[in-house]
C-alpha cells in the first residue's frame, strides 16, 4: 500500500484544503465579533454628528420623534439599572443559596428533580415569560400597591431576577462543586458541622466561581429583551421610585427600531444603544470569564 | 545481517527537558531489538521517535537523525512511515469498531477499497497473530467484545495488515496475564522472520527470553548495547549488572 | 443558640430559597397548561388566522418558525462543527486559540437585541437580502453558534485520546483521524448540543424582529427572500400589540411555544442519557 507513491501528493493536497477550511471556520467567532462591532458602528456612529457623545450619554431626554429630536440615553441607562438591580438583589442570595443548597445539601435525588426544574426555567422563551409576567404578575404589583399601572421597573426586576437564576445557579453550582473534598473533609476532621462547613469553608472557596456567576446572570438580566419590554411599562423618562413605569435600553431598540427611517438620526441613535449595550456586555463577559479561570485553576 | 534502522547522535526533548541523550545505536533486520531501563529512563520516547508519533505531542524536539533504509525518517511522508513501521501499545486500544473493520483500518486510510483485498488481509494478518481460529466466526462482533489477551493480539494483527517492515512494541504485555503473556511472546518470535522488531520492555526476563540484542537506558542515556546472552551474563557496566540482577529498577 | 440549632434553620433558609426558585416553573408551566390547553386543537395548529387573528389557528407562525429555526441550524452546525474541530484538533495553545475561546465567551454574551441590529446592518442592509427568511436564519445560526461550537467542543474533548493516537499510528492522516476515529464517536454530543441549540433558536424574538418577523400575513412564504411570521413574536404581537384577543388564543399560542422548546429540550436530555447508558469506554 505504502507503496501506491502517486496518492502521497493527492492526500497531502486534499489534507492541506482541509486544514485551511477548518482554519478559517475556526476563527469565525472572532471574525463575527469584530463584525458586530464594526457594524454597529457603521450605523450608530452616524447619530453623532447632531449629537455630542456627552450629550447622547448624559442628556436627559429621549425624544426620538419631536422636532428638533433629542437623544439622550441618561433615562434608559437608568431604566436598565434600575431594574437590574432590582433583579440583582432578588436573584443574588436567592441563586447563590440555591446553588448552596443544590450541591451540598440537597440528597442525590431532590438535587436531580432541582436540577432540572432550573434547566426548564433556562430553556422557557423570554417571551413567553413576558407574557407570563404581564398577565400574571402585573396585576399583583398593581394591587399590592395601589398603583395605576402594574407594569414597572419593580415587575421587571422580579421577572428578570427568575431569568438570571439558571445562570447563576448553575454556574454558582459548578464552582462549588468544584472546591477540592480535602476542604471539606478538614473542616470535618476539625469537628465543623455540615453548615459551618458550607458557608466557612465552602462558600469561602467558591468565591470567585461565585462572583463569576453572578456577573454572567447580570450579563444576562442587562441584555434581555422581550420579556423587560412586556413587563417595564417602556416609559423613557427617569423614574423617581422602582414603582414607576420604565424603559431599558434593550426595550428601546426593539420597541422603536420599526418605526425608524433607514440610515435616519433616530435608526442610528438605536445602533448607537447598540454600542453602548454591546460594550457593557463585553466587559462583563470578559471579567467573569477571567474571575471562572481562576477558580478552575484552584 | 544489514543494518535495517540507523540512530545517529539522537536527542529527544520535551520543552526544555531533555529525556534522551546523544543516542548511535543501529537495529538489525529480522532482530528483535530490546531495550530495557527503569521508568523515565527514555525508552518509550525513543520508541516513539522511530514513527514519529512523539511528533504529535506539544513541546517536542530531536537533534541528530534517524535513517530507515538509508532514508531520514523526516524525509518520508509521516502517513507512509507510519505504515512502515507499525506500533503495539502497553495497552491494547481496539478502536470501537467490528474487528474486521479495526484490522482493515490501516489499509483503507491508504486508500485500499476492494472488499476481496480486504477480507484476505483480515485473515492473513489473524492467522499471523494466532488470533484467527478464536475469532474467525465473529469477525463483525465489537472488538472491545475480546479479552485482554485477545485484543493485545487483534492490535497485533491490526499493525501486521498495515504489511509494514519494522514493529515496535511498547512494554507490549504490561497489562497480560502470564499465558496471555507467554502467546505475545511467542508470536514475536515467529514474526522475527519476516519483520524487524523493537521491544521496549521493563520485564527484564522478557528481554532474555525474546532478544536478539538488548539495550539497556539510564535515566536518558544508552548504558551498554549488545547481544543479549552477553548483556545477561557478562555486562561491561556494573550498573547494568546491577539492573539485570534486580538491585534497582 | 446552639451549632445544632443554628445550622437546621440555616438548612432550612437554604430550602426555602431553593424552593422560590424552582416553584414558580412549575406555576408558570401549570397555568399556561391549564389556560392554553382548551384553545389546542387541530385546527388552531393547522388553519391561517382570522378575524384580526382573534379565530383560526397559528400555522403560518409554526411554519415560519420551522423554517427559521431549520435556517439558523444549516448555518450554525457546520461553521460550528469546524470551528470546534479547529479548536480541539488543531489548534496550539496559543494567542490564535485563546483569541477564538475569548470570542465565542462574548457572542454567548452579546444581548439577542444587539444580534437583531447587526442582522439587519449586514444581511438585510449590506448584503441586501432585506426582511426575510434568510437574513433571520443567519441572524439567528450566528446567534446559536457558541451552544453548538461549546457542546462540540465538549463532546470531541470526551473522545479518548488513545483512539487518535491509535489511529496516527496506522498511518492515518490528521483529517483522517478526525473523522474516522473521533467525529462519529462525538456524534452524540455534538446532536446533543444542535437539538439545545434549536430550542434556543425558536423561542428567540429579539433576533427575528427587524429581520424577518411579519406583523400578520395572508399567505405563506414561498422562497427565503419573503417575510414570515414567527411563533415567538406572534404572541408578542397578539399579547401587547394587538388589544382585545381573546386570552385562550393567546395562553393557546404561549402553550405551543413552550412545548416545541421543551420537546426540544427534552429529546435533548433523552440523547443525552441513552449515550451515556451506551458509552463503551
Amino acid at each position: 500500500m505504502h507503496q501506491t507513491r502517486p496518492s502521497v501528493t493527492l492526500r497531502k493536497i486534499r489534507e492541506w484544503c482541509i486544514e485551511r477550511v477548518i482554519f478559517l471556520c475556526g476563527i469565525t467567532s472572532i471574525v463575527i465579533v469584530v463584525l458586530i462591532f464594526l457594524f454597529l458602528l457603521k450605523e450608530g456612529l452616524a447619530v453623532f454628528r447632531h449629537v455630542g457623545l456627552l450629550q447622547f450619554l448624559l442628556g436627559k431626554s429621549w425624544y426620538p420623534i419631536s422636532d428638533p429630536p433629542q437623544f439622550g440615553v441618561l433615562p434608559l441607562v437608568i431604566g436598565s439599572v434600575l431594574v437590574t438591580l432590582g433583579a440583582a438583589a432578588i436573584s443574588v442570595p436567592l441563586g447563590v443559596a440555591s446553588a448552596l443548597y443544590i450541591a451540598e445539601i440537597a440528597p442525590r435525588r431532590i438535587k436531580e428533580i432541582l436540577k432540572a426544574g432550573i434547566e426548564l426555567l433556562a430553556a422557557i422563551p423570554s417571551v413567553v415569560i413576558g407574557f407570563i409576567g404581564m398577565v400574571t404578575l402585573g396585576p399583583v404589583i398593581k394591587s399590592v400597591f395601589h398603583l395605576s399601572t402594574g407594569l414597572t421597573a419593580l415587575t421587571g426586576s422580579i421577572t428578570l431576577a427568575f431569568m438570571a437564576m439558571p445562570t447563576i445557579v448553575s454556574i454558582a453550582e459548578d464552582a462549588i462543586t468544584a472546591v477540592p473534598r480535602q476542604y471539606r473533609e478538614a473542616a470535618a476532621a476539625m469537628g465543623a458541622t455540615q453548615w459551618q462547613t458550607t458557608w466557612r469553608i465552602v462558600a469561602y472557596a467558591a468565591r470567585p466561581g461565585m462572583l463569576a456567576a453572578v456577573m454572567l446572570g447580570l450579563g444576562r438580566v442587562i441584555g434581555e429583551t422581550m420579556a423587560v419590554m412586556m413587563v417595564t411599562g417602556n416609559a423613557a423618562l427617569i423614574p423617581h421610585s422602582i414603582l414607576q413605569p420604565v424603559r431599558t435600553l434593550t426595550a428601546t431598540i426593539a420597541a422603536e427600531m420599526g418605526e425608524t427611517v433607514q440610515g435616519g438620526d433616530h435608526y442610528a441613535a438605536l445602533f448607537a444603544i447598540g454600542i453602548v449595550l454591546f460594550v457593557i456586555t463585553f466587559a462583563i463577559n470578559g471579567i467573569a470569564d477571567l474571575y471562572l479561570h481562576r477558580t478552575t485553576r484552584g | 545481517m544489514p543494518t535495517h534502522i540507523t540512530v545517529k547522535g539522537l536527542s529527544l526533548y520535551y520543552r526544555d527537558n531533555c529525556v534522551l541523550k546523544n543516542l548511535t545505536l543501529d537495529i538489525e533486520r529480522n532482530e528483535i531489538f530490546t531495550i530495557i531501563g527503569p521508568a523515565n529512563s527514555g525508552k518509550s520516547s525513543f520508541l516513539q521517535t522511530l514513527n514519529r508519533l512523539n511528533d504529535l505531542h506539544a513541546g517536542f524536539r530531536k537533534t541528530g537523525s534517524v535513517t530507515l533504509d538509508g532514508d531520514d525518517i523526516d524525509g518520508i511522508e509521516v502517513e507512509t512511515l507510519r505504515a512502515r513501521v507499525g506500533i503495539v501499545f502497553a495497552l491494547p486500544f481496539p478502536l470501537p469498531m467490528s474487528i474486521f473493520d479495526n484490522i482493515t483500518y490501516g489499509p483503507r486510510m491508504h486508500g485500499e477499497r476492494q472488499k476481496k483485498v480486504l477480507a484476505d488481509l483480515v485473515e492473513q494478518s489473524l492467522r499471523e497473530a494466532y488470533l484467527w481460529d478464536e475469532v474467525k466466526d465473529r469477525l463483525h462482533q465489537p472488538a472491545m467484545q475480546l479479552s485482554g489477551g485477545q485484543q493485545q493480539r487483534l492490535c497485533i494483527a491490526r499493525v501486521l495488515a498495515g504489511q509494514p517492515e519494522v514493529i515496535l512494541f511498547d512494554e507490549p504485555t504490561s497489562g497480560l496475564d502470564p499465558i496471555s503473556t507467554a502467546r505475545v511472546e511467542e508470536t514475536m518470535l515467529i514474526l522475527r522472520d519476516r519483520y524487524t522488531i523493537v521491544l521496549v520492555t521493563n520485564n527484564v526476563a522478557q528481554a532474555a527470553r525474546v532478544g536478539s540484542r538488548t539495550a539497556f537506558f539510564l535515566m536518558g542515556e544508552l548504558v551498554e548495547v549488545g547481544e543479549t546472552k552477553n548483556v545477561f551474563t557478562r555486562p561491561t557496566d556494573s550498573r547494568t549488572d546491577e539492573y539485570v540482577t534486580g538491585k534497582f529498577g | 443558640m446552639n451549632v445544632r440549632t443554628q445550622q437546621r434553620i440555616a438548612i432550612s433558609v437554604l430550602f426555602t430559597c431553593t424552593v422560590l426558585v424552582v416553584l414558580p416553573v412549575l406555576l408558570i408551566l401549570a397555568i399556561i397548561t391549564y389556560k392554553g390547553a382548551p384553545a389546542l386543537s387541530w385546527e388552531f395548529l393547522s388553519a391561517m388566522p382570522e378575524g384580526g387573528m382573534n379565530a383560526g389557528g397559528i400555522f403560518p407562525a409554526i411554519l415560519g418558525t420551522l423554517y427559521l429555526v431549520g435556517g439558523a441550524i444549516l448555518v450554525a452546525v457546520p461553521l460550528g462543527v469546524l470551528s470546534a474541530i479547529y479548536l480541539v484538533e488543531y489548534s496550539k495553545d496559543n494567542a490564535v486559540s485563546r483569541l477564538i475561546k475569548l470570542a465565542i465567551v462574548n457572542l454567548a454574551g452579546v444581548p439577542s437585541v444587539v444580534y437583531g441590529l447587526f442582522g439587519l446592518g449586514i444581511f438585510v442592509i449590506f448584503f441586501g437580502f432585506g426582511v426575510s427568511i434568510l437574513s433571520g436564519s443567519l441572524t439567528l445560526g450566528i446567534m446559536i453558534l457558541p451552544v453548538i461550537i461549546t457542546a462540540s467542543r465538549e463532546a470531541l474533548e470526551s473522545v479518548p485520546r488513545s483512539f487518535r493516537m491509535v489511529s496516527f499510528s496506522l498511518g492515518a492522516s490528521r483529517w483522517q483521524t478526525i473523522r474516522y476515529a473521533v467525529l462519529p464517536h462525538a456524534l452524540p454530543g455534538i446532536l446533543t448540543g444542535t437539538i439545545l441549540g434549536l430550542g434556543r433558536a425558536s423561542g428567540e424574538t429579539a433576533p427575528i424582529l427587524f429581520t424577518v418577523a411579519a406583523f400578520y400575513l395572508p399567505t405563506l412564504p414561498e422562497s427565503v427572500f419573503d417575510q414570515t411570521m414567527a411563533l415567538p413574536y406572534h404572541l408578542y404581537v397578539i399579547s401587547t400589540q394587538v388589544p382585545g384577543i381573546h386570552e385562550e388564543i393567546r395562553y393557546g399560542t404561549a402553550l405551543v411555544l413552550l412545548l416545541l422548546v421543551l420537546i426540544l429540550n427534552l429529546a435533548a436530555i433523552i440523547l443525552r442519557y441513552q449515550f451515556r447508558k451506551k458509552k463503551r469506554w
